[in-house]
């Protein structure tokens, strides 16, 4: 009986270990493949998005002169505002080109410099206004055409589609001259969309987020906890919390767009808040990440021991001083660590937005939580939708920031709880 | 209890006093409307804000359909100033402003944008014809017999025109949602639809099912819908150089290295055959303002100058660099001087 029992045993063996071993293969083949989405995606989107980083220049030297641009005093503002600024930048290029003479010509050699520079030349001189007169050696932005080709051109895949021979030619000359040149692409970080790809920024994006996920964590974090601890230290045990507790899980796998439709329809519709700005998107996203916080809220809570509780109380503490005094502090790690993936995830959303106007061209960089914004992950959206070739290094590029916000909330997230978390 | 219900009612009410401080007023213009104008609307706000130091005016991409219905809801701040569309008005769309006292509209039509069939650059150049398209898209084909409808057999370019190359038919375009597809429907199914003659006939007696034989697409597999970004139907064409693909000529002219068009009818679509009418597949482009918000929120006018300017919309204008078709250059003056005069519509427009 019992040697027969060894018998099987041992005959058995070499199957019980095939098998773990077979577990332990597809454990690392999920790591495996897992770490090699991660890796084709960085290196894909690196690889693209690396060059938006630089913008192609080119050096002109530039006379800030009244009659270039067909102004006749430089004091009167009314002017000022109809000048042809883009001229400063048109004629030095001229003057570096004087064989080019012909109409449509002299409009190919324009399109070299970005539409941006008259403004820029504008808000120079307004800043500064002793400069009129005087002459500047400057690297001007060139316009996005010019840059995809240089950029391709540099890489020895030139595309060249949408220039023509001259502009190719003047091109190679003034790369000759070391005239033109790759430089760090300052605007990108400077400025808000645009529908020139050379002059569109990631700032206006970024504000935006800043504003709508402060906002976001103030409404939901503070509304979050106290439900969590409500529930978990005060409420009664009977079917209705039982309700809500199912609910409070429903409502945390709602998909986000619903929560869109729900701004549109109270907050639009019956409150009348403008659309477009960060309050809405604020509230909207607060009502999305408020569930994740009490479900993880209430998991720190309940971890924490009641040895705790029982000392408290034993010494004569209150319910309320218990919680307040002991349960919360020990349970906010926990806490935190929900609260920062719940914002994570707020801020990756652009469903819920789009019903609620900001998904939009919006220009201007915020100045305040109630100015129209847009976010990141909409940035994204807008730009790969565009049809200028040179938005697709601008779309990666915006990936990889905000791929970069996300991992230094979880580091946040991982640091937080590394450094607080008691165990028992 | 008692208390926290004093709470809360006192936070709501400061809560519906903040906002609807909000709601009175607004100080930047707000544009809705098409996803085939957004990108031409969008350079001239950013234009306007820039040389104007106004606001500059946000534009949400809705489509045409959504544009409207958002812009008829009503008068005051809530509501959009100007919708875009990439077809005109529809009377019922007309109707329902007038319901909720958005009286004065002012129309607009900008240009044109010109839908392109395209394939990737190393496949073999086709020439359809808009019959050929209808016959290999439409979900129910007409056969040699009179008034009989049988649902499409046709799998291979081949079966539906022996000129053509027996490559099987995989065409990539816009879902129902975008307003290329209708546009497509109207202008290049029905355009071949109408060349059966009871079909056209039908138009006169039962307008809807003329509609449903020339409008539907089939959905069998061999029309693939690739969601409303034209950029991923380029990329796909290039992964797949037996694909057909549809979008519109702004991403055909950024993307000149990787695909080409298909002539329709023996013409190409170029710059010049879109604005000449001769390309068959084109479509007008409008945007409609309310004149009710003009004055009251600023900027409007300014906007509309900049929009009308001929460095905008004329023929060496920006708006030209990016793909818009511009209007011959007496509609451009015409529609110039209307909106600068703020004419409105009357109603007794053609409205379909």
């Amino acid at each position: 009986m019992s040697k027969d029992n060894r018998k099987k045993i041992r005959e058995s063996l070499a199957k019980r270990n095939r098998s773990e071993r077979h577990f332990q293969w597809f454990g690392k083949l999920g790591v495996i493949l897992g770490l090699a989405a991660v890796v084709l995606l960085f290196v894909d989107i690196i690889s693209k998005g690396s060059g938006a980083f630089r913008a192609t220049y080119i050096q002109l030297e530039i006379e800030y002169d009244p009659d270039a641009i067909g102004v006749l005093d430089v004091n009167d503002t009314e002017e000022l505002i109809f000048a042809n600024w883009q001229n400063f930048a048109k004629k030095s290029l001229r003057d570096l080109f004087p064989e080019v003479t012909k109409r449509g010509e002299k409009r190919k050699l324009n399109n070299l410099v970005s539409e941006g520079a008259g403004f820029d030349f504008r808000d120079q001189l307004t800043q500064s206004p002793n400069l009129w007169g005087t002459k500047e050696t400057l690297w001007i932005l060139a316009d996005d055409d010019i840059d995809t080709y240089y950029k391709s051109w540099l890489d020895d895949d030139p595309f060249s589609a949408r220039l023509t021979s001259e502009q190719i030619k003047w091109i190679d000359q003034l790369h000759s001259k070391g005239l033109i040149a790759l430089k760090f692409n300052t605007k990108f970080f400077e400025r808000g969309d645009s529908r020139e790809p050379e002059q569109a920024g990631i700032k206006g994006a970024l504000i935006g987020s800043f504003f709508t996920l402060v906002l976001t964590l103030l409404m939901s974090f503070p509304m979050g906890v106290t439900a969590a601890i409500y529930l978990e230290e005060f409420a009664p045990k009977n079917k209705w919390t039982d309700l809500i507790e199912v609910n409070i899980n429903n409502l945390a796998a709602v998909p986000s767009i619903i929560f869109g439709l729900l701004g549109l329809a109270i907050f639009i519709n019956f409150f009348g808040i403008p659309r477009s700005i960060p309050v809405l998107g604020a509230i909207v996203l607060a009502l999305m990440t408020l569930p994740t916080i009490i479900i993880t809220s209430r998991a720190a809570i309940k971890s924490v021991p009641p040895s705790i509780r029982e000392a408290a109380l034993g010494v004569g503490a209150s319910k309320f001083q218990t919680t307040l005094h002991h349960v919360l502090p020990l349970s906010l790690p926990g806490m935190l660590t929900g609260a920062i993936i719940g914002m994570a995830r707020a801020l990756g959303e652009t469903a819920p937005l789009l019903m609620i106007g900001m998904v939009a061209f919006i220009v201007d960089i915020p100045g305040g939580f109630t100015d129209p914004a847009t976010v990141l992950p909409v940035q994204i959206f807008l730009w790969i939708d565009s049809p200028e070739r040179a938005f697709v290094e601008k779309t990666s590029a915006a990936i990889i920031i905000l791929l970069s916000f996300l991992m230094v909330m979880n580091f946040i997230a991982v640091y937080l709880r590394k450094r607080l978390e008691r165990r028992w | 209890m008692r208390s926290i219900m004093s709470i809360l009612s006192v936070f709501s009410i400061l809560l519906s006093a903040l906002l609807s401080s909000y709601a009175m007023s607004r100080d930047g213009i707000q544009v809705v409307g098409s996803s085939t104008v957004y990108p031409f609307s969008t350079v001239v706000a950013e234009r306007y804000g820039r040389s104007s130091g106004n606001l500059t005016p946000t534009i949400e991409s809705t489509g045409s359909g959504g544009g409207m219905k958002l812009f008829c809801s009503g008068v005051g701040v809530n509501h959009p100033d100007i919708t875009n569309s990439s077809r005109r008005m529809k009377k019922s769309e007309f109707e329902r402003c007038i319901e909720n006292g958005v009286e004065e509209i002012i129309e607009v039509q900008i240009g044109y944008d010109g839908i392109v069939i395209a394939n990737a650059l190393k496949a073999a150049a086709l020439n359809i014809s808009r019959k050929d398209l209808f016959l290999a898209l439409a979900e129910m084909v007409p056969t040699e017999k009179e008034r009989e409808l049988i649902e499409n057999p046709y799998t291979s370019w081949k079966e539906v025109n022996s000129d053509l190359p027996d490559l099987e038919i995989e065409v990539f375009g816009p879902p129902p949602t975008s307003g290329t597809r209708d546009a497509f429907a109207e202008l290049g199914l029905e355009g071949g639809c109408k060349t059966f003659d009871w079909i056209a006939k039908l138009k006169k007696s039962d307008k809807n099912e003329y509609k449903r034989i020339c409008h539907t697409i089939r959905e069998d597999g061999h029309y693939i819908e690739a969601g409303e970004n034209d950029n991923l139907i380029v990329q796909k064409l290039n992964a797949n150089p037996d694909a057909l693909g549809i979008f519109g000529f702004s991403f055909l002219d950024q993307n000149a290295d990787k695909v080409k068009a298909s002539k329709i009818e023996s013409i190409d679509p170029t710059f010049d055959s879109i604005a000449d009418k001769s390309y068959s597949i084109s479509r007008p482009l409008y945007f409609y303002v309310k004149k009710a918000h003009i004055g009251v929120v600023p900027g409007i006018e300014g906007f509309l100058r900049e929009f009308t300017s001929e460095r905008a919309w004329g023929e060496d204008g920006y708006l030209a660099d990016k793909g818009m078709i511009p209007l011959p250059e007496e509609e451009r003056f015409l529609a110039a001087k209307n909106t600068r005069d703020l004419i409105p519509m009357t109603g007794k427009e053609a409205l379909q």
